[in-house]
């Protein structure tokens, strides 16, 4: 034990990033010029010194196999001397100094599945969490949907045919792991049932003051059932945000008869044009249909569809929804609007109409 | 392995252009029976349209409080390779890069001790390892340690940074986006390690206002590239979009934000001063514009997913800092610690920095960390005159 103990090595931290970069990149870092989209998915930056870097990015699943990620070492290999790298959006990027090279690793990725794109006006993949893959609290699967819709999406992918950049992201739940919250397009999986309460485990599995603070409603309350030390919630508060769950196993929300998903469009994270916003609810529910979610497909390629019949040149969703207004999205994308469309929570008041700015109708 | 399991509904998800995570489970699942049984259950969740993973349980490695989630299925006796499936998060490498030769022995470590999947990368920017039974944790801990990896954060704790490319690669990074994400990283190794923390706190470093790793919208601190000088123009190169067929007043002059440009036709004018450094010009011709000489970053704080109060955006904490060597680093440190020591005295169970903020107040946060209320800060000052006014006695 001792002689492990002593072995240990912890707290070193991430290896330092240099001890990866291609050399081009050591010898130009910091001294780029610019950059240039030389076709979908590829492109070159050049440096004050006239050094070129190509880049090629190719789709991924974000879910790799070791068998995978040994298969683009090998590609790595071949064509980018070892150099590789993978994106924010989990895109994966090879790094090359010789352009001859890259019609050939477009081709042999191509052959192991993986197309080629995503830079520029284009979809550059969805960003997405665990689902039913990995994770406890999922209100639906994540990369099932992803797969469906990018399937349906791919020409947006290896093409740069859209008004502008189109980001897609995926949260199995309201935790949201990532920045769902801020996209051209959000996907989001939703509960809509009570907590279904294990009186039995409850005392023994949480602590109830710490349950009942958890909720963002006051809606959880401290009861005796039978004896037992335990909790109820008042229905009529319930929003079905899952922080119970979060704090107590007992609090279970997974439901596989209401659980679903909804779809949010119009943020945004990058500062261009406009600032920074949130996406606002398009579609309240859809329903968990494995293994394709058609309806999520749908929903998704019809609101894509006519955001690239409309837009002008660089118009994000929102920024597009902006000039046309949220009457004419609802008109245009032929969604039902309902009551859910309302905000009532915390700042409700500050997402009412307190104008006559309305378009023809 | 022995007997095929039977995936119909996933069978599906192998077919069309977009590469498919179905097939990276099955191709795992040739060689390894943990995978085989995340096969089984996910077609079982498909059939039963809900998931089969409970609670997580406090798993991990000796003297860290995070890196590890503990994961078990619910239905232990129908997949027992699955039991036990723990998450290990990596740190990953600033900027995601590799090379062949380390990814290989990530891979012949992943094969030895888990179930062969993995996620590049997750959500916060680990490498995540995905599946192993608690007694792997500890082997893969130390032959990971032997490379030169460790483990990221979990918890309520310093989750891992992270940051786009920056310099190595953009010639938009206002400042070293990577140097700061490993020395961040460094700095704060016992806090990402230990939780010790009210709830988590996310850094994440983007050179530039395009913030490509949505820095504006998750992290408690979001280190965001910026200048202050006048945008550098090549007249020449506007000229050249323009032939080339871009409208440079319906597509760029039109879409300024600040409205300070004005093209004639044959030169591009800016008005520097009322520039609000948006990037849409310097997006739409990389040849012609480029950020400003004198980079640095502006510093902006409390971005948050919903839970508990809300989803929030992070706001400007400091307009503009040089971080140009350590030196200004420390500088940076000793301010998040200020706030960091007063979130972990006042603040809630559960409560990010940014909800904290909501609930004291940002006037009053920004005094007690001694900084001066700047007009950057807001938006637009309060409309409501319920003022509590501190007469000084």
């Amino acid at each position: 034990m001792s002689e492990t103990v002593k072995k240990r090595i912890t707290d070193i931290g991430p290896p330092h990033y240099e001890k990866f970069l291609p050399p081009v990149i050591k010898a130009n870092y910091g001294k780029w010029k610019y950059h240039e989209i030389l076709q979908p998915g590829v492109m070159v930056h050049v440096s004050e010194t006239n050094a070129k870097l190509f880049t090629v990015r190719a789709a991924s699943p974000r879910l790799l196999s070791i068998d995978k990620i040994r298969k683009f070492a090998d590609i790595a290999d071949k064509f980018s001397d070892g150099f590789l790298r993978f994106t924010s959006r989990n895109n994966v990027e090879f790094l090359m100094t010789d352009e001859t090279k890259i019609p050939p690793l477009i081709e042999d990725l191509r052959s192991i599945g993986h197309p080629v794109g995503g830079i520029g006006p284009a979809i550059s993949n969805i960003v997405h969490t665990q689902g039913w893959v990995h994770c406890h609290s999922a209100a639906t699967d994540a990369s099932g949907v992803v797969k469906a819709i990018m399937d349906e999406l791919i020409d947006d992918f290896t093409s740069m045919s859209l008004p502008g950049k189109l980001r897609i992201a995926f949260a199995c739940c309201l935790n949201m792991c990532g920045a769902v919250h801020c996209s051209d397009i959000a996907l989001l999986g939703v509960h809509r049932k009570l907590p279904e309460i294990n009186h039995d485990m409850l005392p023994k599995t949480c602590e109830i003051p710490t349950l009942s603070a958890s909720c963002p409603t006051a809606a959880i309350r401290p009861v005796t059932i039978d004896g037992k030390q335990t909790v109820e919630v008042l229905e009529e508060k319930c929003m079905f945000c899952a922080n119970c769950f979060t704090v107590c196993p007992s609090m279970k929300l997974n439901n596989s008869e209401f659980d679903g998903l909804s779809i949010w469009v119009g943020g945004k994270v990058s500062n261009a044009r406009t600032e920074p916003r949130f996406s606002k609810l398009a579609i309240p529910y859809l329903p968990n249909n494995p293994p394709r979610w058609p309806e999520a497909v749908e929903a998704v390629k019809n609101i894509v569809d006519v955001w690239k019949k409309n837009a002008r040149n660089f118009e994000r969703m929102g920024e597009w929804i902006d000039r046309i207004g949220w009457p004419k999205f609802f008109k245009l994308t032929d969604i039902p609007f309902q009551k859910e469309h309302i905000d009532d929570f915390k700042h409700a008041g500050l997402t009412y109409k307190t104008s006559t700015h309305l378009t023809q109708s | 392995m022995s007997e095929e399991v039977k995936t119909p509904k996933l069978d599906d998800l192998e077919k069309g252009p977009w590469p498919s995570f179905v097939s990276e489970i099955k191709t795992a699942a040739k060689t390894n029976k943990m995978a085989k049984d995340l096969l089984g259950q996910l077609e079982q969740s498909y059939e039963d349209k809900i998931g089969h993973w409970k609670h997580g349980g406090i798993v991990g490695v000796l003297g860290y409080g995070g890196g590890v989630i503990g994961r078990y299925s619910d239905l232990p006796d129908k997949f027992p390779n699955v039991s036990h499936f723990h998450t290990v998060r990596v740190n990953q490498p600033a900027g995601w890069y590799y090379t062949s030769d380390i990814l290989r022995k990530l891979c012949d470590i992943w094969e030895r001790h888990g179930s062969g999947l993995t996620n590049m990368h997750g959500s916060t920017g680990d490498m995540v390892l995905l599946g192993t039974t608690t007694d792997q944790l500890e082997s893969t801990f130390q032959e990971l340690t032997a490379i030169g990896f460790d483990l990221g954060g979990s918890g309520s704790a310093v989750r891992t940074p992270s940051c786009c490319c920056g310099q190595s690669r953009c010639e938009w990074a206002c400042y070293d986006t990577m140097k700061l994400t490993y020395d961040i990283t460094q700095h704060y190794q016992d806090e990402l390690h230990r939780p010790a923390f009210p709830y988590k706190w996310k850094f994440k470093m983007s050179g530039c206002p395009n913030d490509c790793v949505a820095s504006i919208a998750r992290a408690d601190i979001s280190i965001i590239g910026t200048w202050r000088d006048d945008i550098q123009l090549v007249q020449d190169e506007v000229r050249n979009y323009s032939k080339a067929g871009l409208d440079i007043n319906r597509d760029v002059v039109n879409n300024c934000p600040g409205k300070c440009m004005d093209w004639d036709g044959n030169n591009l004018a800016i008005e520097n001063e009322y520039c609000v450094k948006c990037m849409h010009c310097i997006n739409a011709m990389p040849k012609a514009l480029s950020p400003g000489k004198d980079r640095g970053a502006a510093i902006l704080i409390g971005s948050k997913a919903p839970i508990m109060q809300g989803a929030q955006l992070s706001s400007v904490l400091i307009p503009f800092v040089k971080l140009d060597d350590e030196e200004s680093y420390k500088d940076l440190y000793e301010v998040f610690d200020a706030i960091i020591d007063l979130w972990c005295e006042e603040g809630k169970s559960r409560e990010r920095i940014g909800e904290f903020i909501r609930r004291v107040g940002l006037a009053n946060f920004v005094e007690a960390i001694g900084l001066e209320p700047t007009p950057e800060m807001v938006g637009a000052p309060r409309d409501n005159p319920y003022i509590f006014y501190q007469i000084e006695k």
